[in-house]
């Protein structure tokens, strides 16, 4: 080890792998995930959210998943709690609209309102 | 996908030796058979300090917290939790007291945890203790670096002095100062010595540390080089730790190749490393004057100070000796400024203090509370209180050399100088619990014939003394003691403390002085009544069937010594001569008809 640059270098690498165990007060995503949830693609959703909260530095956001949120007719569900536990519910949510979730909800602020349960169970 | 969880598994001795080798490879098979072990990680860390509740797993980052995780659990916790995200319920945590028993608590929000400030524990159970990097993604060696680039030696004592640090391996004595004292005698040579020798029965946070953060003290043993002059270090660690050992020794090769010991580092021109020296596991070894003469490869036996170890230590070079607690606080204490720490804990002591929680309380385990938390707090908002409903009688703090506190202390914040004051000391960080079931008579015998063992010899109060002593608290127990030997004991006790050369003869008579003092009761009641009022010592008892017996022969059976007669539906009669006190027939009776008098 020549320099401190050296060490912030490594550091960097090493906090973004311990990342996931500090406790962080931003936006939590919660994917359902029980079998329903499975077979309605709901991993390749939880993918897409990990990946793009990485790619995108995000780094006060908590991805995780959970058992069935009881309303497997609409899956793939995704809940969005925000730093004061305020929470919106989206059904069907398939791969193409993980990314405005992202951008709209947890960069702007804004939820995305054609996307949540109650317009779309409104819908049906 | 990128990783999305990790499962932390307690690799502590503790839950080691629980099988959790076995569990984190059942994990990583589970994990792989689901095909998920791209986006899951399996790793093993040092002890989460909830040694009793282990094996612990915890799944990041939801934070859910398991315990008394089996083998058989893995595959449930890994199809439920990991791949549905459902928490698997019948192992998640739940506290310990009553009103919380139905309710499943994550990581944050275990109350063994909350009222806890994890300073030098701050890696463990949170980093593999195996990963250079991990440690480095938690600041390891960013204070190492700060010091050997921005602060000149004397600048680093400064900041050492201004946090109020004392020393945590028993003798409180402020590490500043200590370095300061070394830095200035001028040697071609000087050493660091880091005391990992915990000899204190039940004591195990310097273990912990080093099983799961050991680049603490590596970082930490190179800034004391640095601050004092010194370009080698030994860690005296007893055999009996062969995880930290191992642990130990591979992050002192990891530290190599990074650089971050050997010749110049930082570019700094300063060169330091480090070697690890085994001990025996005498007690007396930890004393630091043994501990030095040990490496040295003589008999590990104190001498007389002065000269102190910072004048004349490891091969007559001027040295400094300082506990591994001691030490993981420094990294810390440079990188958040001595303001920091100097604000935690109370005036004459700053920071916190890991004790190890035993006895007879719920939640074993290692706790690091600020300085200044009262004893109260430790003993029933951490650790639950005494199990089974039992009453708390007293509270053992500092190990062999300290003293037994009782209910009415318990509101006292605990700090050095308090527990002093108290007739106890803070010693390592031991803390036994003990409840109305404990017989203190017997309490202080124990912690006697540790001493009358681990006493090297060197000097007659001690070696002598303390055989007298026993010698007493054993007649007692059997019920021939006399009111006469309660003031010998009190006089050998101040003649042992007075006239020994050692900490550990100075400090052996405290257990029996403080009981003494403080159940005073109860040692009348052995000598002139000849009961045992905790029902602990056998010679003392006398089993009696009472009213309540309806003869139903059971004991009259089982008893191993013939002691007991009577026919069928009558009333059983034991003979006290026969009886061998066994216990046996109380256990057995369904009607809890025998009592013990
Ligand atoms: C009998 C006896 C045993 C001791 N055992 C230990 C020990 O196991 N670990 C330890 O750090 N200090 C132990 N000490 C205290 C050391 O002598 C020394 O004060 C300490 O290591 C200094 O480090 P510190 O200032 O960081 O606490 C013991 C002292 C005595 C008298
Ligand atoms: S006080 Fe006891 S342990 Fe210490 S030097 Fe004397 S005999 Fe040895
Ligand atoms: S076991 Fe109990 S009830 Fe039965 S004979 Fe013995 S004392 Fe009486
Ligand atoms: S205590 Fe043991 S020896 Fe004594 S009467 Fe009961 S069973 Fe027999
Ligand atoms: S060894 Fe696992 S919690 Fe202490």
């Amino acid at each position: 080890m020549k320099s401190l640059a050296e060490l912030k270098k490594i550091r960097e690498e090493a906090a973004s792998k311990i990342n996931l165990r500090t406790a962080k007060d931003g936006y939590r995503v919660v994917v359902g995930m029980a079998t329903c949830g499975i077979t309605a693609g709901a991993r390749p959703v939880l993918a897409a959210f990990v990946d793009q909260v990485a790619a995108k530095n995000l780094d006060n956001v908590t991805v995780t998943q959970v058992g069935c949120l009881g309303e497997c007719a609409l899956e793939p569900v995704v809940e969005v709690f925000d730093a004061q536990g305020n929470r919106t519910t989206y059904a069907e949510v398939h791969v193409a609209d993980v990314e405005t979730i992202i951008e709209q909800h947890i960069i702007g602020g804004n939820v995305v309102t054609e996307k949540t349960l109650e317009v779309i169970k409104a819908a049906k | 996908m990128l990783v999305r969880a990790q499962v932390l598994v307690c690799g502590g001795t503790g839950c080691l030796s629980s099988k959790s080798k076995q569990i984190k490879e059942a994990f990583e098979e589970n994990v792989k058979a689901l095909g998920l072990d791209n986006e899951i990680q399996i790793i093993q860390t040092g002890c989460f300090g909830l040694c009793e509740r282990g094996p612990i797993v915890i799944v990041y980052p939801d934070q859910t917290f398991y315990s008394h995780v089996a083998i058989d659990d893995v595959a449930k916790i890994c199809s439920e939790h990991l791949l549905k995200g459902r928490i698997y319920e019948p192992k998640a945590y739940k506290e310990a007291t009553e009103e919380e028993l139905a309710k499943i608590k994550s990581f944050g929000e275990v109350g063994f945890y909350n009222k806890q400030l994890r300073i030098a524990l701050r890696n463990c159970g949170m980093i593999n203790p195996f990963d250079i990097n991990e440690a480095i993604g938690r600041n390891a060696y960013q204070a190492l670096g700060k010091c050997l680039t921005e602060y000149t030696p004397e600048q680093v004592i400064d900041i050492m002095k201004k946090a109020g640090l004392r020393g945590r391996g028993g003798g409180g004595f402020p590490t500043g100062l200590k370095w300061e004292l070394c830095a200035k005698n001028q040697a071609d040579q000087k050493y660091v010595i880091c005391n990992a020798d915990e000899g204190d029965p039940g004591a195990f946070m310097d273990r912990s540390v080093l099983e799961g953060d050991p680049h603490s003290v590596i970082e930490a043993m190179a800034i004391a080089g640095y601050a004092i002059g010194a370009t080698m270090g030994y860690v005296y660690i007893r055999a009996e730790y062969p995880v930290a050992v191992e642990r130990l020794q591979y992050a002192i090769e990891q530290a190599r190749e990074y650089g971050l010991l050997g010749k110049d580092i930082f570019g700094s021109g300063f060169d330091f490393d480090i070697d690890i020296r085994l001990g025996a596991g005498a007690f007396v070894c930890g004393e630091e004057t043994a501990l030095i003469a040990s490496i040295e490869g003589e008999r590990g036996m104190p001498r007389n100070k002065p000269p102190f170890p910072a004048q004349k230590g490891l091969w007559g070079k001027p040295s400094i000796i300082n506990n591994v607690e001691t030490l993981a606080n420094v990294p810390v204490i440079i990188l958040n400024g001595w303001e920091w720490f100097s604000s935690i804990g109370t005036e004459k002591s700053k920071g916190t203090k890991v004790f190890a929680l035993g006895g007879k309380i719920k939640n074993t385990g290692l706790v690091e509370i600020p300085m200044g938390t009262t004893l109260r707090e430790v003993i029933y908002d951490i650790g639950g209180g005494c199990p089974n409903g039992k009453a708390f009688k007293a509270v053992q703090t500092g190990g062999p050399s300290g003293g037994c506190l009782t209910a009415k202390h318990l509101d006292t914040p605990i700090d050095y100088d308090n527990l002093i004051a108290l007739g106890s000391m803070m010693g390592s960080g031991g803390m036994i619990v003990m409840d109305e079931n404990n017989c203190m008579v017997d309490v202080a015998r124990f912690f006697l014939d540790f001493t009358v063992d681990e006493s090297c010899g060197k000097c007659t109060p001690c070696r002598e003394g303390t055989k007298r002593m026993l010698e007493i608290l054993k007649k007692i127990t059997k019920g021939e003691g006399t009111m006469e030997d309660l003031t010998t004991l009190e006089n050998l006790a101040l003649m042992i403390k007075d006239a020994s050369l050692c900490g550990l003869g100075q400090s052996a008579p405290n257990p029996v002085l403080s009981t003494l003092a403080n159940f005073r009761d109860e040692y009348v009641a052995h000598v002139v009544d000849k009961k045992c009022p905790a029902g602990v010592c056998k010679p003392l008892l006398t089993f009696v069937v009472t009213d309540q017996c309806i003869g139903c022969t059971k004991c009259k059976r089982n008893c191993p010594a013939d002691a007991i007669s009577g026919e069928l539906r009558q009333q059983h009669f034991i003979d006290p001569a026969k009886c061998i006190k066994c216990g046996s027939c109380v256990k057995g009776c369904p009607k809890n008809a025998i009592v013990v008098q």
